[in-house]
Parts: C-alpha cells; sequence; structure tokens
C-alpha cells in the first residue's frame, strides 16, 4: 500500500528542519522575525498552542481533498486499503466532510470536522491510564503505547473525532504508528509541526491550497501576530459545540 | 434465637451438582473461547463500530456489575440496619457480591482492543477518569467484601462484621455511583450528561443485584434439601417489589426532566416513539416485562405465596434489567450526536443518522460467560465453604415473622 | 510403607533432575540465532548507536525512552528512534521479498524469537523501512541522522563499505 505515496512529499518532509528567514504568512505581508522551528532535541512548550482556522465559505461543493490528503499523509483509508476486514462504519475517518442544511433556511454548505483540539478535551479526562494526551502545545493524541482499547474517549468526545481499529495492520507510514485494538484520531500532523513548527502545513490544509480553496490557516493561538490570530480578531471564529466550553483549537467560519 | 442457625459447605456430590459444574464449566468456556476469537482477529468480527463503540459484552458487563454491588445489599440489611433475619443471609450475600463484581469485570477486560495490556491499566492512572475510579473501587470492592466475609465467617471476629459490613455498604454505594457516573459525566451525548444516572444505577443495583439473590437463595436451598422459610422469602421479595418500583421512579423522573427540556426532545422522541428496537426494549423489555408484570406478580394475592411465580419474577427482573442496559447503553450512542442544532447534517462517518448496530454472536456468548464466571464461582465456593445455612425455616430465621417485619424492612430499604 | 514413601521420594527426585537437564540438553541442539547484519555501521569503532553489548542488553531502555520523549514532549532526536533502528536493521521492502517481524529474518525477531520475548512494537509500528526510506543515515559521523556529537568527518563510499561488510559480529 505504502508504493501509493507520493514521494516528492515524503522527501521535501524528510529534508532537514530548515528555518526559513522571512517566509511569506500572506501575499505582500511578511514576518520580520525569524521563524524558528523547534530544534529536534527540544520539547514543545506551552509558548504555542497550534491551531487552525477554516474558512467554509472557501470550502469547494463536494470537495474532499482536505480527506484524500489526509489519507495519503497518516496511511488510513480506501486508498492505501488500509482495513480491508473492516465494515464501513468500523474503518477509520481521521476528517471527514459533513453536508449541512438549515432546516429553517434551506441554506446548505459543507465542512471539514476532525479532532479539534480542545483545550479541555473530555477524551483526556476521561482516559483511564492517560492514553488520551494533550501536549504543552495544544495537540490531543492518544499514545498507543498505554491504550488499552477501552473507547472510552469515543464514548466522551463531542465531535465523534475517533475511531477504533478493528483489524491487524500492516505496513503503517512511519509518520502515523496505528493499530489493532487501539483509538486513532486527527493528530493535527504533529510530524510535521515538530518539524517545522509556526511554518508547518498539515495535510489538509496543503490539499485544500493544492485544490485551490485555501479554506485552512495553521498556525499559533498563542501569537497574536500570527495569521490565525489575525484573521480570528478580524472576523472572528465559531467553535463547535461553544456550550461545552472546551475551547477548541479548530476555528471555523461560515457555518 | 441465637445459635440456632448453622453454616455447613454443601455435601451434594451427584449427578446434580457436577452437572451444573458441567453446565457452568461449558458456559465459561464458550463465553472465553469467543473472547479468544475477538481478540485474535479484531473487532471487525463483532456487531460494534466507531459509533456504536460499546457493545453487547458491556451491556452484560455492566449489568452484573451493578448487581454485584446490589447483591451486597442483603448482607447490609442485616449488619448496617440491625435486621436480624437477614444476617443468616450475609456469607451467600458477599459471596454473590464478589463473584458477579468477578465475572462482570472479565467480561468488561477481554471486550478491551487491548486486553493484554491489563497490566497497563493497573499501572498508570490518571486520577481525573472516573474509569480509573472505577478499577480501584471494584479492586476495593473485592476485598473489602472479603473481609468482610471473614469477620462474618470466623466466629473469633463477629464483632467486627458491622463495622466492617458498614464500611462495605458505603464503599458500594460508592462504587455504584462511580459506575452511574461512568455515563452520567459524559457531556457529549444528549442521553447521558445527568446527574440523576448515579442514584438511578444505585436503585438498579438494589433491583437486579436482589432478582439474582433471591433467585440464587431459592435455587441452593432448594437443590441442598434445606429449608426455606415462606415468611423470609416473602420479606425478600416484597423489598423487591420496593426496589423495582424505586427504579420505575428514577426512570419516570429522568424522562419527565428531558421532556421538558426542548434540547432533550429529539433524543425522547426517538427513545420513546421511533426507535425501532430501542422503543421496543424500553416499552416491552424494560417496562413491561421487567418492572410492570413482575411488580404485579410479586404483589398478586395468590401468585405473591408461589415460590415458582417469585422465581418468575426474578428472572423477568433479570430480563428487563438487560433491556434498560441494553436501552442506555447502546441506545444511548445510536442517536446521534448534535453538532449543529438546528441543521441536517449527513456524511461519511454516519453523522446525524441513528446508529446501526446488531450484536454478533460472539458477544452474546462472551456476556453469558460472565453470568457462568460468576455462577461457577458461588457454586464452587459453597462447596469448599460453609457459605450456605443448613436451615432458614421461618422459626429459627426469625423468630419474629409473624409481626409487621417485611413492611419494617421495606420501610428502612426506601 | 515408609520404603514406599522413599522409593516415591527418589522417584520424584530423579524425574525432577531430568526435567532440570532438559535445558542443558536442548542448549546444545538449538543453534545460536543467526542476527541479520545492519546497513551500515555507526562510527569505525562502534557498530551500533552504543556500544554492542550495551545495546544487546538494554536497547529497550532506550526504545523506551525515545518512545515517551517523541510521544509525551515531541523530541525527535533521531539516534535511538525505532524507525532509525528498522531503516538501518531491516532490508526494504523489495517486490517478492518483504522481511516481516513474525520472521526469523528480521533483526528483532531473530533474536526476540529465540528468547521468546514478545515484541509489541509492531502492532502499530511498520516493521520495515519505508519505500523511499533514506537507510544510508547511519553514516559514520553523520550528525543530520544521529542527535549526537560525534566528530563531522564522513566515510567515503568505500570505506563505507569495507566498514559494513566487517559485519556486526
Amino acid at each position: 500500500m505504502s508504493e501509493h505515496v507520493d514521494t516528492s512529499r515524503r522527501r521535501f518532509l524528510g529534508g532537514t528542519a530548515g528555518a526559513a528567514a522571512g517566509i511569506s504568512i500572506a501575499p505582500g505581508v511578511f514576518l520580520n522575525q525569524v521563524a524558528q522551528a523547534k530544534p529536534a532535541d527540544q520539547p514543545v512548550s506551552s509558548d504555542n498552542r497550534w491551531g487552525m482556522l477554516i474558512d467554509t465559505n472557501k470550502c469547494g461543493d463536494g470537495c474532499d481533498a482536505c480527506v484524500r490528503g489526509c489519507m495519503e499523509e497518516n496511511g488510513w483509508g480506501d486508498i492505501h486499503n488500509s482495513e480491508p476486514h473492516s465494515s464501513p462504519e468500523q474503518k477509520a475517518q481521521w476528517i471527514r466532510i459533513v453536508e449541512l442544511r438549515d432546516t429553517s433556511t434551506g441554506y446548505a454548505h459543507q465542512l471539514p470536522l476532525m479532532c479539534q483540539h480542545c483545550k479541555h478535551p473530555p477524551c483526556v479526562d476521561v482516559c483511564p491510564t492517560g492514553a488520551s494526551m494533550k501536549r504543552a502545545d495544544g495537540i490531543v493524541l492518544v499514545d498507543k503505547h498505554i491504550c488499552i482499547g477501552c473507547r472510552y474517549c469515543m464514548m466522551a468526545c463531542p465531535y465523534k473525532a475517533r475511531s477504533f481499529i478493528h483489524e491487524d495492520l500492516q505496513d503503517q507510514l512511519v509518520v502515523a504508528p496505528r493499530g489493532k485494538g487501539t483509538v486513532e484520531s486527527c493528530t493535527l500532523c504533529v510530524h510535521r509541526v515538530d518539524k517545522d513548527g509556526a511554518d508547518a502545513v498539515p495535510a489538509c490544509a496543503e490539499a485544500c491550497a493544492a485544490e485551490g480553496h485555501d479554506a485552512f490557516v495553521f498556525g499559533d493561538l498563542n501569537d497574536p501576530n500570527s495569521e490565525i490570530s489575525r484573521q480570528l480578531a478580524l472576523h472572528g471564529g465559531t467553535q463547535i459545540r461553544a456550550d461545552l466550553g472546551l475551547d477548541l483549537g479548530v476555528r471555523y467560519r461560515g457555518i | 434465637m441465637k445459635k440456632t442457625i448453622h453454616f455447613r459447605e454443601v455435601t451434594n456430590n451427584g449427578t446434580g451438582y457436577w452437572g451444573l459444574i458441567g453446565i457452568l464449566g461449558l458456559i465459561v468456556a464458550i463465553g472465553l473461547g469467543a473472547a479468544y476469537y475477538m481478540e485474535h482477529h479484531g473487532h471487525y468480527v463483532t456487531g460494534m463500530n466507531n459509533q456504536i463503540v460499546w457493545g453487547t459484552p458491556h451491556v452484560f458487563a455492566v449489568f452484573l456489575i451493578v448487581a454485584a454491588s446490589g447483591a451486597l445489599n442483603v448482607a447490609s440489611i442485616g449488619s448496617v440496619f440491625g435486621k436480624a433475619p437477614y444476617k443468616p443471609l450475609a456469607p451467600l450475600s458477599g459471596l454473590l457480591a464478589i463473584a458477579l463484581l468477578i465475572g462482570g469485570l472479565a467480561i468488561l477486560v477481554l471486550d478491551l482492543g487491548r486486553p493484554d495490556r491489563l497490566i497497563v491499566a493497573m499501572t498508570y492512572y490518571n486520577f481525573k477518569s472516573i474509569f480509573a475510579w472505577n478499577i480501584i473501587l471494584y479492586n476495593g470492592f473485592i476485598a473489602i467484601v472479603a473481609v468482610y466475609l471473614w469477620m462474618l465467617m470466623d466466629p473469633s471476629k463477629k464483632q467486627y462484621s458491622s463495622t466492617v459490613g458498614l464500611f462495605a455498604f458505603l464503599w458500594r454505594l460508592i462504587l455504584t455511583t462511580g459506575t452511574g457516573s461512568i455515563f452520567g459525566f459524559i457531556v457529549a451525548r444528549q442521553a447521558y450528561d445527568a446527574a440523576i444516572m448515579a442514584p438511578l444505577f444505585v436503585v438498579m443495583s438494589f433491583s437486579f443485584g436482589l432478582a439474582i439473590y433471591l433467585l440464587v437463595l431459592m435455587a441452593a436451598m432448594r437443590w441442598t434439601d434445606r429449608p426455606l422459610g415462606d415468611a423470609l422469602v416473602r420479606r425478600l421479595k416484597n423489598l423487591l417489589g420496593v426496589f423495582v418500583a424505586g427504579v420505575l421512579y428514577f426512570v419516570l423522573a429522568y424522562h419527565l426532566t428531558n421532556l421538558y427540556a426542548t434540547e432533550h426532545h429529539g433524543y425522547e422522541h426517538f427513545l420513546l416513539l421511533g426507535g425501532g428496537i430501542y422503543t421496543q426494549l424500553f416499552w416491552i423489555g424494560q417496562i413491561l416485562i421487567g418492572s410492570l408484570i413482575p411488580l404485579a406478580m410479586l404483589y398478586h394475592p395468590s401468585l405473591g405465596k408461589s415460590r415458582a411465580a417469585i422465581g418468575w419474577a426474578c428472572v423477568l427482573i433479570i430480563l428487563g434489567g438487560l433491556a434498560q442496559m441494553y436501552t442506555i447503553i447502546i441506545g444511548g450512542q445510536a442517536y446521534p450526536l448534535v453538532l449543529f442544532p438546528g441543521m441536517e447534517v449527513s456524511s461519511s462517518f454516519y453523522d446525524g443518522v441513528v446508529a446501526e448496530y446488531s450484536p454478533a454472536l460472539p458477544e452474546f456468548l462472551l456476556g453469558i460467560g460472565g453470568f457462568g464466571i460468576a455462577l461457577i464461582a458461588v457454586a464452587l465456593a459453597v462447596k469448599v465453604l460453609p457459605f450456605m445455612p443448613q436451615k432458614l425455616d421461618d422459626a429459627s430465621a426469625d423468630p419474629h415473622h409473624a409481626g409487621g417485619a417485611a413492611e419494617a424492612a421495606a420501610g428502612k430499604a426506601a | 510403607m515408609t520404603r514406599l514413601f522413599q522409593s516415591l521420594q527418589s522417584l520424584a527426585l530423579a524425574a525432577g533432575m531430568a526435567f532440570l537437564a532438559i535445558p542443558l540438553l536442548a542448549s546444545a541442539e538449538v543453534p545460536r540465532p543467526d542476527i541479520p547484519e545492519a546497513n551500515a555501521r555507526y562510527s569505525e569503532a562502534q557498530g551500533c548507536v552504543e556500544p554492542t553489548e550495551e545495546m544487546r542488553k538494554n536497547h529497550m531502555e532506550y526504545i523506551l525512552h525515545q518512545r515517551d520523549e517523541t510521544m509525551r514532549r515531541g523530541v525527535r532526536t533521531r539516534q535511538y528512534s525505532l524507525e532509525e533502528c528498522i531503516n538501518c536493521h531491516v532490508p526494504k521492502p523489495e517486490s517478492g521479498k518483504v522481511v516481516r517481524s513474525d520472521s526469523k529474518e528480521h533483526f528483532c525477531s531473530s533474536c526476540h524469537s529465540y528468547a521468546a520475548v514478545k515484541i509489541d512494537c509492531f502492532s502499530c509500528h511498520r516493521d520495515t523501512p519505508m519505500p523511499d526510506a533514506d537507510t544510508t543515515m547511519h553514516r559514520l559521523g553523520s550528525g543530520k541522522a544521529h542527535h549526537f556529537t560525534g566528530t563531522e568527518a564522513e566515510l567515503t563510499a568505500d570505506a563505507l563499505r569495507a566498514v559494513t561488510e566487517e559485519g556486526l559480529q
């Protein structure tokens, strides 16, 4: 299955963690400071809080480029024939397109939904072993080394963001270990974030941009000068089920 | 009345006893085989999926765990509330409590995605997790009830039995509160996220635990030719009726509260009217078969005196309890998450639709296997140690049985 | 009666000694594990990322430590990363020949099957290098591949091959 992987992307990832000076964050806007990617031997820090802003108005009708980009990057889904024995209901989905239709006005649109990387994640609260965890930089992950497969996090997640693996897997991609009997979900492409820091582009965002929609903005919610923070300050953003008060890392515009 | 009741090991050695052990052993073996099959292949051979993540094994497991704490009630009524007629019933009550809990936990553990990592569950704790708390509560329950049994059965330790009994009683209340809170603390889902889950589970435990206890007591006394007094059975079945009514009351309060809040109308409509199998299980399984019919049987002027009718009422309460667990656990997951209020949603991940679930045979066999583990443990234990009183006829169990003891017991428990 | 007991006792003793002797006898027959060679050496002086004896004894400690550092703290140095272990010790999958972790030709299993110690890594991690993995990363003194403070001198291709062909044993 891994033969299908786009190797140019992998080589791009395999490159050294380069910190580019004066990178473009938007047309005509440049950062003055050198964007510092974290050295490999340094731990992540709570100075950052990685998040994503998704403009559903830009989301192309019927487009699922972000979903396919995620599959390709992380090795799940039919394009890898990843879980041949599992039924469609049993197969993992890290990110999905949800189609919405307002019952009173008839207004219809779509948006991608994945792990929302909550500041107060219910999955982390309920996990008996601490396998469900939030890193200092706000990325919510499953430590599959100590996941016992109890699925309580799946019960507790308000976004249905998690999947359980129902069968033995082989040839997982090196960036996304996953296996039978454990739970998994969107990692915010943590391997890219660790490598490139604020310059990282998660696979979904990359695929969306390649499709010309550019609905995703990834960045540091803690940095008031980051593109995501400035856009949120300018136009605001919605959190799905904000009533739960979970303070999400993924924000939307246009819902 | 003191010293009139002696405890003796079961001495049956015939085909009856060993036949029972054989049948139960077979049930356990089939259950373990089913678990091995599921773990070997992975959960794709089960009915579970990413929508219904807790399936039939959890229905059986949570039922047994809830019933376990309830089975201890009989001992508590004797030790904590000082009701003399219940005292000779205490050792079997403690034994059944431990056995049911082990049966339930075995199912839970064998249905994990990684049961081989049980040691991880015992060594890594996230103390904010009610699940982690439950691991401690369950293990502690087994240890405390074991000590309690020792105090009850060792004549030299008799004086400590009421203190340890009180501790065990409080522990079991916390334990069932913890079990109910597994669901009560889930903010994400319409069916859960309710404080009433904890007390509801406590009352459910009273009902299910006593139903199983009464059934086991009547069967065990009969199969070992030991007398069991009518007044004692009447006392227990009247108490059981009160507990069944108590569960109905809490279920009523839960649904009334939901029906008042528009936010919950979707879920209530699903469960009470349009939910197909879940609606049927609720009205026919839980309410009719599990509550109303057994209530009528238990309090019927003539049926209420028949041992057979009481036994069948217990069976119906147990079946109704399983139906109730099914509607709570699986029905609660089947109803879709409400992520975008006021919107119709659809996706490849089954957003906005009622989730499909049909139990697979291995899941069911594992669940039944849990019952087998609990019952074979009881059957073996009563042969090895003197858990069972030699006789429980009314004269030796309670010299005052002619008085209004039944009402008093019922009043106390309520 | 006493005689019977005594003879039973000596019988049991003899049986026990025979049982204890089984491993001794067996060790003569069971071949030593055939450990596949790595793709490269860490340095001229040293085969693996720590001295071979140390790695044989304590590799799991390094891997476990690295596991938690990477998983929980995002530390992604490569010296002790499982990815690098696999890249160096397991051949790349080629058409017709994939060395899986359940095969004795797999570096990990060659020894683990011999020692009868179950490995839990490969239920989630891939057991072979990615088809496009840079398996030459283990070059002598290359700070690129491993986070360590060694010499920056790089071997020529010929020297590297010579060092590699010496083997690990």
